[in-house]
């Protein structure tokens, strides 16, 4: 199993450690509820170092990632982000992932799921065989480190950042933290404020403690994976093996508005005969229940007792005091406000259709 | 600080048996890796339960797991006002968070004593 440069670090802050990835990895430190409403209100520290995070440069970079992703990696400036996928030939998708443009535009910087880090790689030197460029795999050279929450940017900004003011979301630059060379990003995945910082191997220690004793006198504490799970479910963020999987389409999924069909990417054609059929039949919508029990992916969806889907991510919401959950249902059931049933332990229990995401921060 | 009197199973349940009347409950290391804990399901008076099989589901945040039975027997009576009260279980799962009284027919081969359950969480870790 692999493990970051913080393991002992969060063992010391009495984190609990689980496999995550085949990463040993810091699930919660003092539960669930408490650590996510660290970070809507304050500020959270995460350890990302499972992420993969691969280079890619040379002459041909741009049109390989054409290639590669749905997004349209033409209209990124430098210095900027975009979320994307990788699909296979039937348009199903990989993985998400994303594609950050170097601020210099000497080439591309791509951040992927550390569940499918194996097989992203293999699909990424397969596809890049017949163009000049270079697919280089730094997830082992580099750690990554996320301070998510409101308050991220006045804490962030002590460590020797430069004004990050002016950095928009999505945007990124090369700076130093703690006089750590660092590649530091306005992004996350927890609907939050944040920044995303990447630096070297070895020294994610010196960054970790650096930012707790920075954000210490405004509650800056570390968070675990299961916080984040639940924060990026409430912000109506897919994740990998629940929204999103091998059986999936990005079409189905809402995720359209990261498909661009201005470009030959792989999978194009299978998703274009999917729109001329008018869809799979099925979309993803969230919901919401009232219920004493909590759906859970898997669970069926039943509307007058006939199943018509199944819960991709359920859970309760710390933000909004309720259940929350995605799932995949028949096109017919989508409208907001439709009651549909959860089935748990062979019970119906009521839920309604709601608009996603279910929380957005005031900007 | 586990009490010597009980058995435990290693999906963390206990029991105490005392003149053919079993108390059951889920144990401090249960309370703990589970979290946040939500919703209890327990079965009604009346009901009867079986060695291995599962008698309720307790619910986190993250996940609902099933509680499964150290004993075989009929429900004599259930801790009615736990489910509204879930943090007495993290308070004293041993007393106050009992969660059946079963009158036993037979007790699970498996069960272990406090000092194999001691070493079974920490292998666990």
């Amino acid at each position: 199993m692999h493990k970051t440069a913080l393991e002992s670090i969060h063992v010391n802050h009495g984190a609990r450690m689980v496999p995550f990835c085949g990463w040993n990895m810091p699930v919660q430190y003092r539960g669930i509820l408490d650590e996510a409403r660290t970070v809507r209100t304050k500020a959270g520290l995460f350890d990302l170092g499972h992420m993969g995070r691969v280079k890619v440069h040379g002459k041909q970079a741009e049109a390989y990632l054409q290639r590669l992703q749905t997004n349209d990696v033409a209209a990124i400036p430098p210095g900027r982000i975009r979320y994307s996928m990788i699909l296979d030939e039937q348009g199903l998708t990989q993985d998400d992932i994303l594609v950050y443009r170097n601020p210099k535009n000497d080439g591309f910087f791509v951040v992927i799921n550390a569940g499918n880090h194996d097989r992203d790689l293999a699909i990424m030197q397969k596809v890049a065989q017949g163009f000049d460029c270079v697919v280089e795999d730094h997830t082992f050279k580099l750690g990554m480190i996320a301070i998510q929450g409101p308050l991220s940017q006045q804490i962030t900004q002590r460590l020797g950042t430069g004004d990050l003011s002016a950095l928009k979301y999505y945007a990124w630059m090369e700076t130093t933290v703690c006089g750590i060379r660092t590649t530091l990003s306005r992004t996350g995945y927890t609907g939050e404020d944040g920044f995303e910082v990447y630096v070297p191997t070895g020294t994610e220690p010196q960054v970790w403690n650096a930012f707790l004793e920075a954000g210490a006198g405004e509650g800056l504490t570390p968070i675990g994976l299961g916080a984040r799970d639940t924060l990026r479910h409430e912000a109506g963020m897919p994740l990998y093996g629940h929204e999103i999987n091998e059986t999936t389409n990005p079409l189905e999924a809402g995720l359209d508005w990261a498909v661009k069909f201005n470009h030959d990417f792989v999978g194009r054609a299978a998703l274009e005969r999917v729109q001329q059929a008018g869809g799979t039949g099925r979309k993803l919508v969230g919901i919401t229940s009232p219920s004493k029990r909590c759906p859970r992916q898997g669970y069926v969806i039943t509307r007058g007792g006939k199943n018509v889907g199944v819960v991709c991510s359920g859970s309760i919401s710390p933000t909004l005091d309720t259940n929350i959950a995605t799932a995949y249902v028949q096109t017919d059931c989508t409208a907001p406000g439709t009651a549909l049933e959860f089935v748990v332990r062979d019970k119906g229990e009521p839920c309604t259709v709601v608009p996603m995401p279910f929380y957005k921060r005031a900007r | 600080m586990r009490p010597n009197d009980c058995k435990f199973l290693k999906s963390h349940e206990w029991c105490k048996v005392v003149d053919g009347i079993a108390t059951i409950g889920i144990t401090d290391y249960a309370v703990s890796h589970l979290s946040d804990l939500v919703f209890l399901d327990l079965p009604a008076k009346g009901s009867s339960v079986t060695i291995g099989e599962s008698f309720g589901e307790i619910e986190s945040v993250k996940a609902v797991s099933s509680l499964y039975s150290p004993v075989s027997g009929e429900v004599l009576d259930s801790n009615k006002d736990l489910p509204d009260n879930l943090d007495w279980l993290g308070q004293d799962p041993f007393g106050k968070a009992w969660m059946l009284k079963v009158r036993v027919t037979a007790v699970s081969p498996e069960v272990m004593d406090t000092k194999a359950y001691d070493a079974h969480c920490k292998a666990e870790g």
